[in-house]
């Protein structure tokens, strides 16, 4: 058996180990891996997403088990001796070859500005680098000194844009400094780049193109960043990435020849100018050009793999057409992008508003296609990438022209699914939209059933139609023209007290389900200023609520209701515990432990309730308004109490929390948690709004969700104490409920706020608008303002006597809730239109 | 010989008891009926059940307008009706029974077919 020796297990020498394992049927070689990162091959080109996890084994490639391979992690390859045919490690270990290949990458190139080596300036290559800039992060967001937490990035290319985003993550506000005049160069002419810096910095991140990084100082335990048009920036993280250089140090030093511009000369078939030595990947300058991409590292791999085997592969030059998601903006750039091949013309369309750039370079005759660049909008690179070289099908205008193409749809493929509940794709939206003429939600709900579930998909339903170039007015419903923002506005200056008052002066008609819920509960939100000590089922506004808040309980499938008292931060005494069992027992309610950490009880019938809830308010019970576009729970740890780790009384102040909020009527459900300390027992990270404790304080993150679409809270303050704390909470909250849409979550709330998390901190930190005092003011009249809602209905007969099965039976109950058995409980039997009833538990047969 | 069918009437609540555009529901002739009082003062009768979830929970729904027609929105999955066709505006192959409904003396009184 022949050895192999391979230097380097990144992406290109691992994928050299599995193509050659795979195809080395007659065993002919033993292959050692020298490796001088100390964790075995990883995806690089993901790299980025391990600031979401900071699991690196997420990171890993699949592993190679074979026992002709041999590992060595952390041992680097220091000298080649080619005489003895022979490598040296850097533990002074000697390693035999029958062939020896080269797959040691590049290493970030860091441009000799002064100061580029102080502490606090960084390269992005590896997990160490991303570890590295984490805890300096940290370390900033918990110092003294004055001002906003920053990071700046040198070099605006793809990588340097990647680094951004981490930055942004770890919550420092990103700056990026690209010497050219515009971002990507390499792979977007200067239109596509200008439309990507809109993009970019529409995501709070701020550009300086044009601008070279002259020094870099300390300043007051910050650093100090001087560009040349005179700009200082004031960062706590310096990041270089600007490009790399081969690691060629191996080769020159054993002599070999190398490309005129670095990196390890090979021919065609990889080979040096050594018979026994191969170069494959970043380090490696095939008829002396380098590749900085991760295709024709492998392509190179697949070459030697096959020489290795006797075979004459030869690499097949490279396609250097990239298309990426770059901070969610699509980037694609493929052929002749530049326009170098002579006589080349250019035919671009450029649309800022609708965010959308693409231009096609075509040959002299424009009939066919060099190559390309799309920026917003690169639903087209599949397609076009296939052509180039090609006869182009159509006139190039057209093909780019919106009109001409098939729009973006949110970059998703045709075979989507948009709602799971009734497995609706992309495909059958977009048939409805141009096959059907629906042109609105309500339209696509009747046409294809998408929407009518749960609805969480009615937000990209709305996504969708804008895709496909129907204009989506802010109008709430056809009885308001105005989006629930600016309702919000009408009713908190006119002081409208009524639904009747505002629809006649500001709307047409008599509402519907989507506009009469909204108003009431921005009447609700606005009761602590407006109208102090009222009630949601006062008077007029008693019809406008949904079924849920009607009746103050949540409806279920076959119409009966479930109750939900308030578990403030899921700590209840066992004489409590002992009231919700005897209540459930003896009205016959199912029971269940939500994910809220509190207690469901279910299969209500709606005359049952004012019952029930006496003796839940008589035990000291109140609302949980799990019904209520409200404060849901605030979950909590044990914290300090009883946990080991916990750091700060985390159950204490969850039960603040709930307290202070609970019945704060919002655009949407608001739900929080706080956890005692890193751990995250409480997933704090998953709210709406979020604590967790810290030795100095709390940190509060933001705008996180479950549900439908997950994403993590993002940090918004850190260390701060109790009050400080409250008071952020109490503006945050208050913001999103002026501000948000209807039924729109914090999450895609920040989202879809210009200027995201930097504009959401300077308006309730650093009170940018100059409403923070307002903001203030409603929570504490909110606050001041709170009754328990079921006390009040149980005290008021007018009310009470809504809560009857039939107007003239109230003693009836209603007939078709009928329950059966499972698993120790009643469940509803299922009632559907000619469908059998099951009638008991899975074992026996259903009866028609 | 045929015999006439005679139309039944049944009194179900008092007119006053009706809050404007919010329904309730009243047992007639075994049936589960929604009777709605509008803005206008006009009254209406459907039957209850929700074609779509079965559940006898139409007299639950938000009361409101669609194009001038008077509706009501299931609370289940929220499809809207046209109160005085039954018809379901988001689907109309689905429809609701209608019941006659006329004021007698301050009394709701709903026709049993
Ligand atoms: C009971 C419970 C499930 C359980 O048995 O554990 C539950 C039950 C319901 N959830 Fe939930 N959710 C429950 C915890 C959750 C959680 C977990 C949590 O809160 O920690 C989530 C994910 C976290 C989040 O919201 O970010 C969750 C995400 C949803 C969603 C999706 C929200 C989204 O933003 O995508 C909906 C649909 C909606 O609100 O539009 C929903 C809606 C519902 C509704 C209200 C659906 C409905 O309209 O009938 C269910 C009726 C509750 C009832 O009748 O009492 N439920 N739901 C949980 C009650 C918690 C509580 O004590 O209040
Ligand atoms: C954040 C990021 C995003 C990227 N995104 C993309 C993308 O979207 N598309 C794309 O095509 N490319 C992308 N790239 C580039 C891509 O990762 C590289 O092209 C690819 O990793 C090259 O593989 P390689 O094996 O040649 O080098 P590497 O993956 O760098 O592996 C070389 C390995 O050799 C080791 N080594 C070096 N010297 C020695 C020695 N003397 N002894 C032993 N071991 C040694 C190094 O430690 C390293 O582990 C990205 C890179 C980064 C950093
Ligand atoms: S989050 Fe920390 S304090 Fe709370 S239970 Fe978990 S480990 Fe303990
Ligand atoms: S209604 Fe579409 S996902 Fe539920």
């Amino acid at each position: 058996m022949r050895t192999v020796v391979v230097v380097g297990h990144g992406m290109v020498g691992h994928r050299l180990v599995e193509a050659l394992i795979g195809r080395d049927v007659r065993h002919e070689w033993r292959i050692v891996v020298l490796a001088e990162e100390s964790r075995p091959a990883y995806d690089r080109v993901a790299l980025s997403s391990y600031v979401d996890s900071w699991d690196a084994d997420a990171l890993a490639l699949p592993a190679v088990a074979d026992d002709r391979v041999e590992l060595r992690l952390g041992d680097p390859c220091a000298a080649i001796d080619r005489r003895r045919r022979r490598v040296r490690t850097a533990s002074g270990q000697r390693v035999s070859y029958d062939a020896l290949v080269l797959a040691t990458g590049s290493a970030p190139f860091v441009p000799p500005v002064p100061g580029h080596d102080l502490a606090g300036c960084y390269v992005y290559r590896t997990p160490e680098d991303l570890d590295a800039i984490r805890a300096a992060a940290k370390r900033a967001m918990h110092s003294t000194a004055a001002g906003r937490r920053s990071g700046v990035v040198v070099g605006g290319g793809l990588l340097g844009l990647e680094a951004a985003y981490a930055l942004r993550q770890l919550g420092l506000s990103p700056h990026v400094v690209e010497l050219a005049s515009w971002l990507m160069p390499m792979q977007v002419d200067e239109g596509g780049g200008a439309l990507l810096r809109r993009f970019i910095e529409g995501l709070g991140v701020r550009v300086y193109c044009g601008n070279a990084t002259k020094a870099i100082e300390e300043d007051r335990g910050r650093l100090l960043v001087r560009l040349s048009d005179g700009t200082e920036l004031d960062t706590d993280v310096v990041v270089f990435s600007t490009g790399v250089r081969p690691r060629d140090q191996l080769a020159r030093e054993a002599k070999l020849p190398l490309g005129e511009r670095g990196g390890v000369l090979v021919d065609d078939g990889c080979r040096t100018a050594d018979e026994h030595i191969w170069a494959i990947g970043e380090c490696a300058a095939v008829g002396g050009r380098c590749y900085g991409l991760v295709a024709p590292g492998y392509a190179m791999a697949e070459v030697v793999a096959d020489r290795l085997l006797g075979g004459t592969a030869t690499f097949p030059g490279a396609d250097t057409s990239t298309k990426l998601k770059l901070l969610g903006v699509d980037v694609a750039s493929f052929g002749d992008a530049h326009a170098k091949v002579e006589g080349a013309l250019e035919v671009i369309h450029n649309d800022p508003v609708a965010g959308r750039y693409a231009k096609l370079v075509v040959s002299d005759d424009a009939r066919t296609l060099l190559g390309g660049v799309l920026v917003g909008d690169a639903e087209l690179y599949g397609t076009l990438r296939a052509l180039v070289g090609a006869e182009l099908p159509a006139d190039p205008g057209a093909l780019i022209s919106p009109s001409g193409s098939e729009l973006d749809a949110g970059a998703l493929p045709a075979g989507a699914q948009v709602c799971s509940c009734h497995g609706v794709t992309v495909e059958t939206i977009t048939s409805a939209v141009h096959q059907q003429g629906c042109t609105t939600v309500p339209a696509l709900k009747a046409c294809t059933k998408a929407g009518t579930g749960c609805g969480s998909c009615v937000p990209m339903l709305k996504k969708l139609l804008a895709a496909q170039g129907v204009e989506q007015s802010k109008a709430l419903c056809e009885h308001f023209a105005h989006s629930r923002a600016e309702l919000f506005q009408i009713v908190a200056v006119t002081r409208a007290r009524t639904f009747s008052e505002l629809v006649t002066k500001h709307g047409t008609g008599r509402g519907c389900d989507i506009c009469k819920p909204a108003v009431a509960s921005i009447l609700a939100s606005l009761s602590g200023v407006l109208n102090p000590g009222s009630h949601i089922l006062d008077g007029e506004q008693a019809a406008l609520q949904d079924t849920n808040d009607h009746f103050l309980a949540n409806l279920q499938r076959n119409g009966t209701y479930s109750v939900v008292p308030r578990v403030p931060g899921g700590e209840i005494t066992p004489e409590k515990l002992i009231v919700l069992g005897e209540v459930a027992r003896d009205f016959g309610l199912y029971t269940k432990i939500t994910g809220g950490q509190r207690i469901d009880l279910f299969g209500a019938r709606v005359e049952q309730l004012p019952a029930i809830w006496r003796r839940l308010v008589d035990a000291g019970f109140e609302s949980g308004h799990a019904y209520g576009k409200a404060l849901r729970t605030v979950k909590s740890c044990v914290g300090t109490d009883w946990c080991r780790y916990g750091v700060q009384d985390s159950v204490g102040l969850a039960i603040a929390l709930e307290l202070r909020y609970r019945g704060l009527r919002a655009p949407h459900k608001v739900k929080a948690a706080v956890s005692g300390c890193a751990r995250e027992c409480a997933e704090a990270r998953s709210k709406d709004f979020g604590v967790i404790a810290t030795e100095k304080g709390w940190n509060l993150y933001v705008c996180g969700n479950g549900g439908f679409r997950p994403r993590h809270a993002d940090l918004l303050v850190s260390d701060v104490d109790t009050e400080t704390l409250v008071r952020t909470i109490d503006r945050f909250l208050m913001f999103y409920v002026r501000t948000a849409d209807r039924l729109q979550r914090t999450a895609p709330w920040l989202d879809e706020m210009e200027g995201g998390l930097d504009h959401l901190r300077d308006v309730i930190v650093h009170d940018s608008l100059g409403i923070c005092a307002e903001l203030d003011a409603a929570i504490e009249a909110h606050v001041a303002g709170y009754s328990d809602e079921w006390r009040a209905v149980l005290d008021d007969p007018v009310k009470l006597a809504r809560f009857t099965s039939f107007v003239n039976a109230p003693g009836v109950p209603d007939p078709t809730i009928e329950f059966v058995q499972e698993r120790g409980q009643p469940t509803p039997a299922h009632r559907r239109p000619g469908q059998p009833v099951v009638i008991a538990g899975p074992k026996l047969a259903a009866v028609r | 010989m045929t015999a006439q069918v005679q139309a039944r009437w049944t009194a179900v609540c008092r007119y006053d008891d009706l809050i404007p555009e919010r329904g309730v529901a009243a047992l007639v002739d075994g049936a589960a009926v929604a009777v709605f009082r509008t803005h206008d003062g006009q009254l209406y009768a459907l039957s209850n059940l929700d074609p779509f979830s079965s559940a006898s929970v139409l007299s639950r729904g938000i009361v409101g307008d669609r194009g001038g027609r008077p509706t009501v929105a299931s609370p289940i999955y929220k499809q809207v009706f046209d109160l005085t066709t039954g018809i379901c505006l988001d689907d109309p192959t689905v429809s609701v029974p209608t019941y006659p409904v006329r004021l007698v003396d301050g009394a709701v009184e709903v026709c049993s077919p």
